[in-house]
């Protein structure tokens, strides 16, 4: 329990003779630290973090395909590519891709990679369990895109509005799919987000407080505050939904007395706070980016954190504006109007502090960097717009029509993923020890900024002109014609600057092949702590622990200022960050069970579904995973330390506590050996 | 100046690895935070359960012309009978509670004395549970015979399941503590969860059952 085997897990090259693990049912704990399956077993926050944003750009294609098809039938009048069920499928299956596969789990890659190295770690409090997060979501998120094979989609739109979204009115499997994978995926976001949670109070390095974090960091963390407090209500919200899909109940069945109220407000106590977990972290990445490229400090760091935490509270009180069109009455109608205008302040604060930032620095036109601009303009402009909603007799006008997907398209898009995209293009040479071309970097960034703005600035008009969202076409003589056009050319042209990312990674990997050029640990001339230790980041992380003294420590290290206040090197790079080649480090072993305890659910998903004897292999599944993970010996062999930060309360209370008993059992039984251990660790050559 | 990088190196040498049982940074060891925040992320679960039974709770018979049946689930209570499993349920607070104890004065036997006793309470009450449940589906009232019904039977059942998770918890403890030495915080933090769980059950029991 111990902070010593918490940031010096399990032992790996060290020289030492390995012993082979005694076999724990049918598997014996897997060694891999290379090659392709370990990448089923590992539990380092780094290789996770890759999976996640691999797996959420594979989505993204598939997010993207359903986008094109949608505006393939909108480009002209009376279009018939798609009939009106289908088109029901693709764009519910479009909004929910993006929102649950894309945008969190590119963020969850992110919070994954980065969060352990800027805090100064050497990973996540709980490494099993973060495991257990990336795989619960991904096989949920096949699970629920395998609903296209058993009959269709979810088509109830992303929020699913009782009463249209029970049997009666849906019939078929794609709302269970939505209900089921929705659950299952809320599972590993729960581990994810306390596992995440507990890195954040627990796992800082000497020194590292928690206004010195980075604001990517605080970012990252209140979105996963948010997510604790979220999901349970959205978890609330599927369960009813699903029992009365599935076993009958009568939840949001009017002619029982069921309340179709209760869904909207239990979805959008989840999905407001949900819009600002997917945007936080895209601030906090911005917040990283701008002042690396501007050389200058983040202007106003409390503000900064504070209007952070200041929107993840009020997010809270301001979830049903969504519902000023449902006759609510006018004292809710004027209390959520109120507050929705009060939430822009924060936001408000933040786009100040950015410009503020870039005024008066020496700026760098990186592709990063353009992308962080583009986000702060083009979010200012969804955030506007947003501002038009809170004013309830405006929003009643423009309740489901083209001008709400225009904004939220805005801040979504032009908000979150354009953050995210500034995230890949700055963080990649620390990810995979090479640059992204920046030639094609920018040739991607102009071309998804123009057609960003053609696909989704017309549909303002569009909206204001009356078109309503959900409809699969509309008639000649509309006055829609010419904007949905430009929409689609526009959607075509995003389309191609994806094609271009996409040849940019291969590329930019081919040419690094041929002709490796070492980036180094500190390419931008950064600030924070993960640019100290080389490129790509060791598995260890950290060969030696930091100790902050100061908020930005890596940029205080390098830069002091004389007494005029200029700014003036003090120390040289390589003289500041990490050597490479650290030995005798330990770290978490990789395990098996977090991916068998993972695939139990969706089959257990299918047997809800579908018969409820198809549960019982997947429930067996899950048990054994459990057990397996509380049998693995604490203190392995091949380590003989303690990992116990990984032994601990998951999402499932059962497997949690037994985790903890186990981990805690086995340490107690020889004290002194992993006492001595320690001790032996600590002095272990290093660097 | 040069040596700003030198100095700090020095430090780091003497930090790394601080050899402090309870140096992370809060002071709170990882998986009791965790216990901690997972608890606050349930208390929601519960809290929109709780919300869907109070806004269901007297829709049959006060709406006419509902379909289902017009019984509310609440005119089958019986308060004499759940307050009984309620006070077991409680004690069984009090019995963890001596559990923790004792492991913390590393009397193991003590501890699973009292580790058994508290699942023994746990599944009386759960067993309570199933009897209540069993009558009233014997009077006509079915998961599905009305929102009442429904909203009641998800919200103790939801509970119920968590005490049924903790009772095992619980007895899996108890068999590895035959095995080896249980740490006291182990036992802490299944308390943690097992005090949850109790006061919850206090929540529903006054606002469901003795709030008419």
């Amino acid at each position: 329990m111990t902070i010593v085997h918490q940031r010096s897990p399990l032992e790996l090259p060290s020289g030492e003779p390995l012993t082979p693990p005694k076999p724990l049912g049918v598997f014996s704990r897997p060694k891999a630290t290379s090659g392709w399956k370990s990448w089923f077993t590992t539990v380092d926050h780094k290789k996770i973090g890759i999976m996640y944003g691999v797996a959420s750009m594979l989505f993204f294609l598939v997010g993207g395909f359903e986008a094109l098809l949608i505006r393939l039938q909108l480009a002209v009048p009376g279009n018939d590519l798609l009939s009106a069920d289908l088109y029901n499928q693709v764009f519910t299956m479009h909004g929910l891709t993006m929102i649950f596969l894309v945008v969190m789990p590119l963020q969850s890659a992110f919070a994954n990679y980065l969060l352990p190295l800027q805090i100064g770690a050497r990973d996540v409090a709980f490494p099993r369990m973060n495991a257990l997060s990336l795989w619960v979501w991904l096989l949920g998120a096949i699970f629920f895109n395998t609903s296209w094979l058993f009959g269709g989609g979810a088509n109830g739109g992303w929020f699913a509005y009782a009463p249209n979204s029970g049997v009666a009115f849906t019939p078929g499997h794609g709302m269970d799919f939505y209900a089921v994978g929705l659950l299952i995926m809320g599972i590993g976001s729960t581990v994810s987000a306390i596992n995440l949670t507990v890195t954040v109070f627990n796992m800082r390095t000497p020194g590292m407080s928690m206004m010195r974090m980075p604001v990517f960091t605080w970012m990252a963390f209140i979105t996963q505050v948010l997510l604790v407090f979220a999901l349970p209500v959205i978890t609330v919200a599927l369960f009813l939904l699903m029992f009365d899909r599935l076993f009958d109940a009568s939840f949001f069945d009017v002619s029982k007395g069921g309340d179709p109220f209760l869904w909207e407000h239990l979805f959008w106590i989840f999905g407001h706070p949900e819009v600002y977990i997917m945007i936080l972290p895209s601030f906090g990445i911005v917040s990283e980016v701008i002042p690396v490229f501007s050389r200058k400090p983040i202007f106003g760091y409390p503000f900064m954190v504070g209007s952070g935490i200041a929107i993840g509270f009020m997010g809270w009180g301001v979830w049903a504006h969504h519902m000023f069109a449902s006759g609510m009455g006018p004292i809710s109608v004027l209390a959520f109007s109120l507050a929705t205008m009060f939430i822009a302040v924060p936001t408000g604060v933040k786009i100040l502090n950015w410009m503020a930032t870039m005024y008066g620095g020496r700026l760098r036109f990186t592709t990063a960097m353009l992308f962080s601009i583009a986000l702060v303009a083009m979010f200012t402009i969804g955030g506007l717009s947003g501002v038009t909603h809170a004013v309830a007799p405006a929003d009643t006008q423009q309740t489901d029509t083209y001008y709400i997907i225009a904004h939220f398209h805005y801040v979504l898009f032009g908000g979150a993923l354009l953050g995210l995209f500034s995230g890949m293009y700055f963080w990649y040479p620390k990810m995979f020890g090479h640059f992204l071309n920046e030639r094609l970097g920018k040739w991607h960034f102009w071309l998804m900024i123009i057609g960003f703005n053609a696909t989704f600035g017309p549909m303002h008009m569009l909206g204001l002109q009356g078109m309503m969202r959900r409809t699969y076409t509309y008639t000649d003589g509309q006055g829609f014609n010419v904007w949905n056009l430009v929409a689609t050319i526009g959607a075509f042209t995003l389309a191609v600057s994806i094609l271009i990312f996409m040849y940019n990674v291969a590329h930019s990997y081919r040419k690094h092949k041929a002709n490796p050029v070492d980036p180094g640990p500190d390419p931008w001339d950064a600030r924070s702590l993960e640019w100290m230790i080389p490129s790509p980041t060791p598995e260890y992380n950290f060969a030696e622990l930091v100790v902050v003294e100061e908020f930005d420590e890596f940029w205080h290290r390098k830069y002091g200022h004389d007494e005029e206040g200029r700014l003036v090197r003090i120390a040289k790079t390589e003289d500041v960050v990490q050597k490479p080649g650290a030995t005798g480090i330990h770290l978490p072993s990789p395990s098996y069970w977090p991916l068998v305890l993972a695939v139990g659910l969706p089959l257990v998903g299918y047997g809800l579904i579908f018969n409820l004897w198809w549960a019982v292999p997947g429930a067996l599944i899950t048990i054994m995973g459990i057990f397996g993970w509380v049998m693995e010996p604490a203190d392995d062999p091949d380590g003989g330390h303690e990992h116990h930060e990984d032994e601990s309360p998951s999402d499932d209370p059962e497997a949690a506590a037994e985790l903890t008993d186990g981990a805690e059992s086995g340490e107690a039984s020889d004290e002194e050996t992993v006492a001595a251990d320690a001790e032996q660790t600590e002095e272990a050559p290093v660097g | 100046m040069a040596d700003v990088a030198e100095i700090a190196h020095e430090e780091i040498e003497d930090v790394e690895f601080p050899d402090d049982s309870h140096a992370t940074s809060t002071g709170i060891s990882n998986p009791k935070l965790a216990m901690w925040v997972y608890l606050a992320s349930d208390a929601l679960l519960f809290g929109g359960l709780i919300s869907t039974y109070l806004i269901y709770k007297n829709r049959p018979g006060e709406i006419p012309g509902l379909s289902g049946s017009p019984v509310r689930i609440s005119e089958l209570f019986d308060i004499p009978f759940t307050s009984m499993t309620t006070f077991i349920l409680l004690m069984s607070s009090l019995t963890m509670v001596m559990s923790v104890t004792s492991a913390m004065r590393n009397d193991q036997v003590r501890m699973r004395l009292w580790l058994g006793t508290t699942a023994l309470l746990g599944a009386l009450f759960l067993g309570g549970q199933i009897y209540e449940f069993t009558v009233f589906v014997s009077e006509g009232l079915g998961y599905t015979s009305n929102v009442s019904s429904s909203a009641f039977y998800t919200l103790t059942g939801f509970h119920g399941v968590h005490v049924a998770v903790g009772i095992l918890m619980l007895v899996a403890m108890l068999g590895m503590s035959l095995r080896q030495r249980i740490h006291a915080e182990a036992v802490e933090v299944i308390g943690l969860y097992w005090h949850f769980v109790d006061i919850v059950w206090v929540v529903i029991f006054t606002i469901v059952y003795l709030i008419p």
